[in-house]
């Protein structure tokens, strides 16, 4: 068994939840290459050899692969896939999107976000937004896995010394050109890796209210996050988004504010391992799953909350 | 212009999941279901571009049991021209799903595809991106924005970073966010007329694709139950509690 991973970068650097899917393929097997398809990704390559659980670096190289088109990246995929029994990605919308692409040109049923590996044909995975955990067994003779980053913890990335081999980039369909990429820039952590989120929802009332969510996060070195209702109002942006279909979250505290608790939201957050809800309405379903729930009127609770935490000598970052 | 759109009956995203105590699935008995959301969007954007004139025809296509034909109707009553439903006996992954599609697309031959991104059943985010593979055709997914261009059409993607523009050949498959529009509700003359409409039946079995499940499952359980937790009095006992109690601050 050998398993090939697809790793995610933005040709300077490595994005992290390369790191937890390298854990979690480490579960399977020991033999892992990990594919560094990219233009001037040399450093990248660079960065996942000292990676010890990483055996090989298989580095690619082409225009064709800067912008990590589905369609482009999916050939190259393919024809490495022959030498491997697994072929695995993190499930963000990078894995999502090329995968199963992948997976169809070889004739296998993905797995997708896997959050636990019971053996190299097993897995756990959430259905029904997380509300039921369904175990299931691949009878396809290579595999093609999405990994739930939250799941695993990231891999150590020093130390490991693994021989970096060119692969030479191959013919692409020419049917997809990228246009432009909106990146968010924030000071914070991201979202999806933040020790402290702080999320806000319809309750919020509108996104200048997020001023008030913006200073304890400050305050915490908080992530801010949101529910779908916030971000179809307009408030913040989509990238924010916690949920079912947004962003799945497990950090050591989240607080929700002004956010009822709709199942789809509680799928991108509740295994997050302090829960806070802070909502005026007491009947809200969030206080069910929340370690510390405050009835109250947010507008009065998250001024006070900030006065309190600027009383305390000392905030763990 | 022809337009493919391929729903999917799930339960209803309002209905609480209740897993069954042999393990075996969750319940469906007598419980509501529904178009999956995303899926709504996807009919919503084919039907703007017909009435925008740039598509003459849409189709709705669903693949499952005889009541999945309900998501199809439901389509048709919100301006779909017609449907086709593949009738299949049990649960069909995304794999299987994807061959029966292309089936359909190459008898059909539409310029583009739209379906939603993921089903909130299985939440597997695949069947779009298999379909666009298996035919060589070019994917926008998990898209809030779309705009119809000549031989192209531009999508705006959702992505982990933000948003992403790309724009891709025609014909291709586009997977919807639930942002890409506000799905219109059926009116009830528009409902009486889409009964007249035809819903042609195929069955699975017939297409010559083989759609055996290749993944196994072993068993479906409840996930681990979050303890409740107790409500506060105050701020200050809220921060009292996050900085001795769970020590998270």
């Amino acid at each position: 068994m050998s398993v090939l991973l697809i790793a995610e970068h933005n040709n300077s650097n490595l994005k992290v939840f390369t790191l937890n899917a390298i854990n979690a393929a480490s579960k399977i097997d020991s033999d892992i290459h990990v594919l560094v398809a990219g233009n001037k990704c040399e450093n990248v390559s660079k960065e996942v050899a000292l990676i010890p659980l990483v055996k090989k670096v298989l580095q690619s190289e082409s225009t064709n692969y800067e912008n990590y088109l589905a369609e482009n990246l999916t050939p190259l995929v393919v024809k490495l896939a022959e030498s491997y029994t697994h072929i695995i990605a993190p499930a963000d919308t990078f894995g999502k999107n090329f995968m199963p692409r992948v997976a169809a040109q070889l004739d296998i049923s993905q797995v997708s976000d896997v959050i636990t590996i019971n053996s190299p044909d097993t897995f756990v995975r959430p259905i029904y937004a997380g509300n039921a955990f369904a175990t299931v067994k691949s009878n396809d003779k290579k595999k093609c896995i999405t990994i739930r980053p939250t799941s695993f913890d990231p891999a150590p990335t020093s130390g490991g010394s693994a021989p970096i081999e060119k692969i030479d980039a191959v013919d692409v369909p020419n049917v997809s050109k990228f246009i432009k990429r909106e990146e968010s820039k924030s000071e914070r952590p991201e979202l999806g890796t933040a020790r402290v989120v702080i999320s806000g929802g319809r309750g919020m009332q509108s996104g200048e209210n997020f001023k008030l969510i913006n200073a304890i996060a400050d305050k915490l070195n908080a992530a801010i996050g949101a529910s779908r209702a916030a971000v179809d109002a307009g408030y913040i942006s989509n990238d924010h988004q916690v949920g079912q279909t947004g962003k799945v979250v497990v950090p050591d505290l989240y607080i929700a504010v002004g956010i009822s608790g709709a199942i789809q939201h509680l799928a991108g957050m509740k295994e997050s391992k302090v829960i806070v809800a802070i909502n005026k309405d007491g009947e809200a379903p969030i206080f069910s799953i929340a370690d510390y729930g405050l009835e109250a009127d947010l507008f009065e609770a998250l001024p006070q909350f900030l006065d309190e935490l600027k009383k305390l000598n000392t905030i763990q970052k | 212009m022809k337009i493919l759109v391929a729903v999917k009956r799930v339960i209803d995203y309002n209905v609480q999941i209740r897993v069954k105590e042999d393990g075996t699935g969750v319940h469906t008995d007598n419980v509501k279901m529904a178009t999956n959301p995303p899926d709504d969007n996807a009919v919503e954007e084919a039907v703007k571009i017909k009435e925008s004139g740039k598509a003459k025809e849409v189709i709705a296509v669903t693949v499952g049991e005889e009541k999945a034909q309900e998501t199809v109707r439901k389509a048709l009553a919100v301006g779909v021209d017609r449907g086709i439903h593949v009738k299949t006996d049990s649960y069909v992954e995304p794999l299987g799903v994807a061959k029966i599609l292309k089936k359909i697309v190459e008898k059909e031959k539409p310029d583009l595809i739209f379906m939603g991104k993921q089903a909130i059943d299985d939440d597997c985010n695949q069947t779009g991106q298999m379909l666009g593979s298996m035919l060589n055709w070019a994917q926008g997914t998990f898209v809030s924005k779309v705009e119809l261009r000549e031989k192209t059409i531009q999508v705006t993607r959702e992505v982990d970073e933000g948003l992403e523009t790309l724009e891709i050949n025609l014909p291709a498959v586009v997977t919807c966010d639930l942002r890409l529009n506000e799905p219109r509700y059926a009116s009830l003359p528009n409902i009486m007329k889409a009964k007249k409409k035809p819903i042609e039946q195929l069955f699975a079995k017939d297409l010559g694709v083989d759609v055996a499940n290749r993944i196994q499952q072993i068993k479906v359980e409840e996930p681990p139950k979050r303890k409740g937790g107790v409500k506060v009095a105050n701020v200050a006992e809220l921060v009292s509690k996050l900085k001795n109690e769970a020590k998270v601050i």
